[in-house]
């Protein structure tokens, strides 16, 4: 099966994130593929380069990149959401991409499930 | 449910393929970014010729409540662009009766048209779309 994922929230202060990467991993390892993930409202917030959690933490940037890397996840960053809070190319990490809402609708259209992590 | 297609990469051409979408609003239009945000959210994908419904549960009913003055919290008043969906072709609007009930809200209270229907019947509706997205 082929998923989409939305998240809405930011990282460290809502689970949504660590849940949406658990569930990306979880479905991976069964052999399906996660196409997309878009980040809105805060979640726009797991793509800051200038992200720094202490040492003996997860962190939810990085493994996000890591993820997408290893199996080609489209991470994609709402433009007007991410900059009505501050994030723009200069302190986006790497592997991850700002586009527009269309890059959403467009996930719901071509997976099978559009899954929500957010409050 | 949607058949499981397999193997059809992101840059597939989406024309023409037309999916049911529920936008699920559950929350106030104050107090949190969400109803704003994701009334954004319907305005652009009105541009993807989807079948678009729109549904108002809990506290989302009181986003298209008539008589909105944010004035005084110094936020933008975007009740009046819900107005504006109907010129989008977006006029599926569904309200929970319950949650309007609860409220004290009736159907004339809402600055839409909008079709009220039970907790089971939007658990219908919900059962019969493609893409889900609630905010």
């Amino acid at each position: 099966m082929k998923f989409g994922i939305l998240i809405n929230e930011g990282p460290y202060t809502h689970e949504a994130s660590d849940t949406a990467y658990l569930f990306a991993k979880a479905a991976i390892e069964k052999g399906h593929k996660v196409s997309r993930v878009f980040f809105y409202h805060d979640g726009v917030y797991n793509s800051s380069r200038l992200t720094e959690p202490p040492t003996d933490d997860r962190h939810i940037v990085n493994r996000w990149q890591k993820l997408a890397k290893d199996h080609g996840i489209d991470l994609v960053v709402c433009v007007a959401a991410a900059l009505r809070r501050g994030i723009k190319d200069e302190n986006l990490q790497e592997g991850f991409r700002i586009s527009g809402l269309g890059q959403l609708i467009e996930s719901g259209i071509q997976s099978d499930r559009l899954v929500t992590f957010g409050d | 449910m949607t058949e499981v297609t397999g193997g059809i990469e992101m840059e597939e051409d989406t024309s023409g393929k037309i999916k049911k979408f529920l936008y699920i609003n559950r929350k106030a239009p104050y107090g949190t970014i969400y109803a704003l945000e994701s009334l954004e959210v319907v305005l652009i994908a009105a541009a993807f010729d989807q079948d678009v419904s729109l549904a108002f549960l809990d506290d989302g009913v009181y986003q298209i409540i008539k008589g909105q003055h944010t004035r005084t919290i110094d936020v933008k008043n975007f009740s009046p662009t819900y107005r504006a969906l109907e010129g989008y072709d977006i006029e599926k609007l569904y309200v929970e009766k319950e949650s309007m009930e609860v409220r004290g809200l009736k159907e004339e209270d809402f600055i839409v048209p909008v079709k009220v229907i039970s907790t089971q019947e939007m658990a219908d509706l919900m059962e019969s779309q493609d893409v889900v997205l609630s905010f």
